[in-house]
């Protein structure tokens, strides 16, 4: 028998509970309890306000650069829920809610929008990492995290996002392949948003769906609806039973729309249609969980204003306090601190480095006054 | 301990090191039931068993970024790529993230980690098996690239890099490998990472070097001494970056003349560093122009030419006494 068929294992599941007007799968209903149900909506309005907010401030010339994430909270969110405090989050660069959810603060997210390394501060004991910005490089940093996790006898786990993009980086194919190699329990979360700013995912790989490729490293794999937070946090949470109990690596593609732009440097009509958008505006994540808790008579139509109007206040205070820290800090802030987290210890020359600018500074401030 | 070779004292510090603490882990490609290719961790899955030595698949970017997730964790990876010129595939990792965590977080995370590998020629090897590219690592802030030049030294260097809170290059010449044997004491011994040494006192001439070219730069000054009677002092840099230039511009300005060996291409190479310090500080004690004897700016050639790319005592000789005649 020279040429016959190999048995392949697998097959990709396609997972959605809220269809996409928000009706509801009863058989699939994830038995949640009232208070985290209202505190996932919560979090999912904080980061549309706040996205919304950025944007604004970034078009007042107040915060620079950033990516926003709106379209995306249940992508991201649903799957960080599942997370205890002691897992680990490694985020790429669009997991703001997700974020939030973990303990980061506004200011924190809008000083290093603004450009200051002190927005990057992590506090311990919260076990997170910051965000990469080399796309795909963080996918394996989660699993070196589950490595000394299984190593202590733990059953803690890795959580790492990326987008459809990353997929194409041999950093996911070296990660996905290690963490299946040795079992590592690691959750690998793909937010297929459709678009790697101008390529879109068609142009990215020619397989079918993302989640097939947890076929090819024989681990387990499924796609869900992504605007779906049901969907997106009853997936993660099968995949955290699984590796929570020595059954190894899942790798979640989250099926979603980046509903702006790349970051506010990037001009998306130059590459995708408005009726595209539309479409995809229309499967909000945002208002098929409304749908649902109103359903379920957790929310009203009174609470949903209520809920917004007391989120755009704090996000008020927290844009406050962040810019007041910003004049504290200064600007471009105390130039000296940039030498201070270079090594463990400052060595000499950078010790020369160091004296020789704040000599200068002295000087030339000095020349200043004269002028 | 008795006299060792190069792999067999790398291999003590290891052992030693493992055996101490815990989280100490060795990951690469062929390190666990081979042993590493060189043999330098032979008998370490043996020892400490799989979830410590890791086999790990072909691919060096994972190799160096699984380090880095582990060192968040607060485990000791040292990892090894198996040549250096594969290891350019993780300077990625080791560029992004490994130099860069403390500064991007502001001090809550450093990367302690050790990411060794063989480099340089001299052994009859493939292509990409020769180079000497610590410069790329030199000249990237918060990696520190150290280089031992014989048996001792690398025993007591690798200590310090696993214990060291910042991530370290540990670049192992593997010309120098089993060269030699010497003396390493079975007893803890570290030196400090950042700090050069004066293996021979001179008056007349200084020579920086390190790595597999301290040896013959040895025989070079042994040669000048007889056959020219000068008095050549040489010191071993051990640590390219970050780089100590107190003792050779001390020295440079005792002797005033200085010729600087290295393997790595000239062009921006660690020379021309040394160079840089030595004008900014020792200009006026400089009594001819800086001798660099190094590689050329050029693809190392396969190993039938090597040894005419490579710096050799006759060229330190050559170098050093233009230098003595300016």
């Amino acid at each position: 028998m020279p040429r016959e068929k190999i048995e392949i294992p697998g097959q990709i599941d396609h997972l959605s509970i809220l269809d996409k007007d928000g009706n509801l799968d009863k058989d699939l209903e994830p038995a949640l309890p009232d208070d985290l149900l209202l505190k996932l909506y919560r979090t999912m309005v904080l980061g549309r306000e706040f996205d919304a907010r950025q944007l604004s401030l970034q078009r007042q010339g107040r915060i620079g650069t950033f990516p926003p994430i709106t379209g995306q909270e249940a992508a991201h969110l649903g799957p960080a829920a599942v997370l205890r405090d002691s897992d680990w989050l490694v985020p790429s660069f669009r997991e703001t809610v997700a974020e939030l959810w973990r303990g980061r603060t506004i200011e924190s997210i809008l000083l290093a929008n603004n450009g200051y390394n002190e927005g990057a501060e992590m506090k311990p004991g919260m076990n997170m990492m910051p965000i990469s910005v080399p796309v795909g490089s963080q996918v394996i940093h989660a699993v070196g995290i589950a490595w000394a996790m299984k190593y202590r006898g733990t059953d803690d786990l890795a959580m790492v996002f990326f987008g459809d993009g990353a997929t194409s980086e041999g950093d996911f194919h070296e990660g996905i392949n290690m963490a299946g190699v040795y079992d590592a329990p690691v959750i690998f979360v793909c937010q297929n948003n459709h678009w790697a700013i101008s390529i879109p995912r068609s142009k990215q790989t020619r397989s079918k769906t993302i989640a097939q490729k947890a076929i090819a490293y024989g681990i387990a794999g499924i796609q869900v609806d992504g605007n779906d937070i049901l969907a997106t946090y009853a997936a993660a949470r099968e995949a955290a039973e699984r590796a929570r109990s020595g059954g190894g690596p899942t790798l979640i593609e989250c099926v979603t729309y980046r509903l702006r732009m790349h970051t506010t440097a990037d001009d998306p009509k130059r590459y995708r249609t408005d009726e595209e958008v539309q479409g995809w505006e229309k499967q909000d994540p945002l208002l098929r969980y409304q749908k649902y808790l109103k359903a379920k008579g957790l929310l009203s139509d009174e609470e949903i204003v209520s809920i917004s109007d007391a989120i755009k206040a704090d996000i008020a205070d927290a844009v406050k306090r962040a810019e007041e820290r910003m004049k504290e800090i200064g600007d471009p802030g105390d130039a000296m601190s940039m030498f201070n987290h270079a090594y463990a210890e400052m060595h000499p020359y950078l010790k020369e480095q160091k004296d020789r600018l704040a000599a200068e500074l002295k000087e030339t401030a000095k020349e200043g006054d004269n002028g | 301990m008795g006299k060792m070779n190069m792999v067999e004292a790398i291999n003590l510090a290891l052992k030693q090191e493992m055996e101490k603490d815990g989280d100490v882990i060795v990951l690469g490609e062929d390190v666990g039931v081979d042993g590493g290719v060189f043999r330098v961790t032979e008998g370490l899955l043996d020892a400490y068993g799989e979830e410590r030595v890791i086999d790990t698949p072909l691919a060096e970017s994972m190799i160096a970024g699984a380090s880095v997730g582990m060192a968040i964790h607060g485990l000791k990876p040292v990892c090894e790529i198996q040549f250096s010129g594969f290891s350019y595939i993780s300077f990625h990792q080791m560029e992004a993230h490994a130099a860069r965590y403390r500064a991007r977080t502001q001090g809550r995370f450093g990367i302690q980690m050790v990411l060794r590998c063989p480099y340089g020629g001299g052994v009859r090897a493939l292509e990409h098996h020769s180079e000497s590219r610590e410069a790329y690592y030199a000249h990237t802030p918060g990696l520190k690239t150290v280089i031992p030049s014989g048996p001792r030294k690398a025993r007591a260097l690798l200590v310090s890099a696993i214990r060291d809170p910042d991530p370290v290059i540990f670049y192992e010449p593997k010309a120098a490998y089993r060269a030699f044997r010497e003396e390493v004491p079975e007893d803890e011994e570290t030196f400090p990472i950042g700090e050069s040494e004066i293996v021979r006192e001179g008056k007349d001439i200084t020579f920086i070097t390190y790595g597999a070219m301290l040896q013959r730069t040895l025989d070079a000054a042994d040669t000048l001494q007889e056959e020219d009677g000068v008095e050549a002092e040489v010191i071993d840099l051990l640590t390219v970056s970050p780089m100590d230039d107190q003792k050779f511009t001390e020295s440079v300005r005792k002797t005033g003349h200085v010729v600087i060996v290295h393997e790595a291409h000239r062009s921006f190479g660690p020379g021309a560093e040394m160079a840089a310090r030595l004008v900014e500080k020792s200009f006026l004690y400089l009594e001819a122009p800086i001798r660099r004897v190094t590689g050329y700016d050029v693809v190392i050639p396969l190993y039938q030419r090597e040894k005419d790319y490579i710096p050799d005592v006759k060229r330190i000789l050559h170098g050093a006494r233009e230098t003595l005649e300016f």
